[in-house]
């Protein structure tokens, strides 16, 4: 087994007083696909930029490549890098084209070799018919994928993707989840943060949930539905009407379960010993739900359904 | 196709001076788009000074010996070139840190703020070395350059870019927004561009302001290239690059901090 890509341990940030990242461990290991997800200003982007040699670090220990992230290694950890930022930050005075080019003349390629890796990336990134328009000109799905192909130009042993998709629609997603994929098999190793759980769900081997600057749970997808919901979920409408939930909530507790009552809902997770047959026959009449249990699940279980920021 | 990690890519690392020139080329290739409406700003306002100011004003000056368009060439050429530079690399330079993100992007390749910053800075002195030459052509059409010496302008040009150039980007990487450089702009480029000997000798000021005026990079930069124009060319003009070079070396040094503390935070 080869060491790990990325080797985080009681990492820390903190700006002024306040902590943002609080003692965080996790490894990425070679060909895997990790993923990051948190409520809004969790410490994701703060973590990734420690990472990515953007942030020093507060506390912790860190290694990217078995090489220390400190500002003697920043130059040979970056060589072997491509990150694709949370916020977009493509050239706008130059093409497309042009925007790769530049690029890869940064990580030292030969123009030659930089021109036949552009033609292969922008069909990757399906902006072949865009090679010379202006960056100003491409859509939202356009630019992210540009951002991507920019990413791969000196063809990096680990990929850094903060939100790949956000704001894109279900044809650009699909597509990005394909070649994300594509990239997966042939062996690059991923760190991906996504508020999109059915995208951490299709594409990441492992991940971690933060919350507050801190781990609340890491594993496989599928382990951590299993253990933090169960396989199944039970949502029962109640509408605006406290009786009628007061009335469901009877019916359901006697079968186990975890039980969660929503303004216009009760929601049921199936892990522990929990009689699903016997409450299905109790809720018989009402209007449910009855469906699988998604990392959606896990996500509200434990970083709760309160807004954040 | 394949666009995955390829054993035996090349792993290059390039060195301040390469790093710096792929910096300055991709701010090359982005002038190239709007590069006739810059051209016409960056080489109309010296020429125009020098004619209007020159022949104009000059009718009325009394030098003794020296015509006021021949005493006024030299300090339009230097002036030029701090302008041209000081433009690029706040306005510039501080569009790229914030707004583009250009930096940013940067910075997650090999590239770091050492060579991110002479690249700029080396960008900002082109502009410079541009502006100087169109005025150099003018100044020697109008027959008031008397030297061989005048071929090393381009190079004195460059001098005096990276060094408004390096200047130009301690006032960006400290700057909120762009009000900050009209402060820039009157309270020190102006003051330069008035009391460094590029309208009048600094001889006729007082003591006191002679001596602030020796503090001020254009005033060396002037000497320089009067002395080059004139043909009146010692070894004293090495003191006068002595200190440019230390002016340079303190502003690349404390533009490279500056810089860095602002993007990795
Ligand atoms: N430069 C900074 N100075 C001070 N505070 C900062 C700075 N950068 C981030 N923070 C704070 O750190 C916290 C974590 O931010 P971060 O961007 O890492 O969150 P995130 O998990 O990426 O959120 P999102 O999902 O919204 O992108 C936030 O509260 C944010 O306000
Ligand atoms: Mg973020």
């Amino acid at each position: 087994m080869s060491a790990p890509i990325i080797e985080v341990a009681g990492l820390r940030k903190r700006y002024g007083t306040s902590e943002v990242v609080c003692g965080v461990d996790f490894t990425v290991e070679a060909s895997e696909c990790f993923g990051l997800l948190g409520p809004n200003g969790a410490g994701k982007t703060t973590t990734i930029r420690m990472i990515t040699c953007f942030s020093p670090m507060t506390a912790g220990r860190l290694r990217v490549f078995g090489l220390p992230v400190e500002p003697v290694n920043y130059r040979a950890i970056k060589a072997r890098l491509g990150l694709a930022p949370q916020e977009e930050n493509l050239d706008p005075d130059l093409s497309v084209e042009m925007n790769l080019l530049v690029y890869a003349s940064y990580f030292g390629i030969a123009r030659a070799e930089a021109r036949a890796r552009v033609r292969e990336l922008l069909a990757f990134a399906a902006l072949t018919e865009k090679a010379t328009a202006r960056i100003g000109t491409l859509s939202g799905g356009m630019k992210r994928r540009l951002v991507l192909a920019r990413a791969l130009v000196n063809r990096p042993e680990l990929l850094v993707l903060d939100e790949p998709t956000t704001g894109l629609d279900p044809q650009a997603r699909h597509l990005v989840w394909e070649r994300l994929r594509e990239l997966k098999r042939s062996g690059v190793a991923m760190l991906l943060t996504t508020h999109y759980m059915e995208e951490a769900a299709q594409l990441c081997d492992r991940l971690v949930v933060m919350d507050h600057g801190r781990i609340v749970t890491e594993g496989a997808p599928a382990a951590l539905i299993e253990r933090h919901v169960g396989r199944e979920v039970i949502e029962v409408a109640t509408g605006d009407d406290p009786a009628r939930r007061a009335r469901v909530l009877e019916l359901v507790r006697p079968h186990g379960g975890r039980v969660e009552a929503l303004a216009d809902a009760v929601v049921i997770h199936t892990n522990g010993a929990v009689d699903v047959r016997g409450m299905l026959a109790a809720l018989a009449g009402e209007e449910l739900v009855h469906r699988r249990a998604t990392l959606e699940d896990v996500f509200l279980t434990l970083t709760g359904r309160e807004l954040r920021e | 196709m394949s666009v995955a990690t390829h054993p035996t890519a090349r792993r290059a690392t390039l060195g301040l001076f390469a790093g710096a020139f792929r910096v300055w080329r991709r701010d090359m290739e982005s002038w190239r788009k709007y590069y006739r409406s810059s051209l016409v700003g960056a080489l109309g306002e010296p020429i125009l000074s020098l004619i209007a100011i020159g022949y104009g004003l000059g009718k009325f000056v009394d030098l003794g010996g020296v015509s006021y368009a021949e005493f006024l060439a030299p300090g339009i050429l230097a002036s030029a070139a701090m302008n041209a530079a000081s433009f690029e690399a706040t306005f510039g330079s501080f569009t790229r840190m914030t707004e583009q993100k250009t930096y940013d992007a940067i910075l997650a390749t090999p590239i770091g703020i050492r060579e991110l910053v002479a690249g700029d800075v080396l960008w900002a002195a082109s502009k410079s070395l541009l502006s100087s030459v169109a005025v150099l052509v003018v100044a020697t059409c109008a027959g008031l350059v008397h030297s061989a010496w005048a071929l090393v302008l381009p190079a004195v040009a460059l001098l005096i870019g990276v060094v408004f150039g390096a200047m130009g980007l301690v006032v960006a990487s400290r700057a909120q927004a762009y009000d900050f450089f009209t402060y820039y702009f009157t309270l020190v480029i102006t003051v330069m561009y008035l009391f460094s000997g590029v309208f009048f000798p600094i001889e006729s000021l007082p003591a006191w302001a002679r001596a602030v005026a020796w503090g001020m990079p254009l005033t060396h930069a002037v000497t320089i290239v009067r002395a080059c124009m004139a043909g009146r060319v010692g070894p004293v003009l090495l003191v006068h690059v002595g200190v440019l070079v230390v002016m340079i070396g303190l502003a690349y040094a404390m533009a490279v901090r500056w810089v860095g503390r602002r993007l990795i935070a």
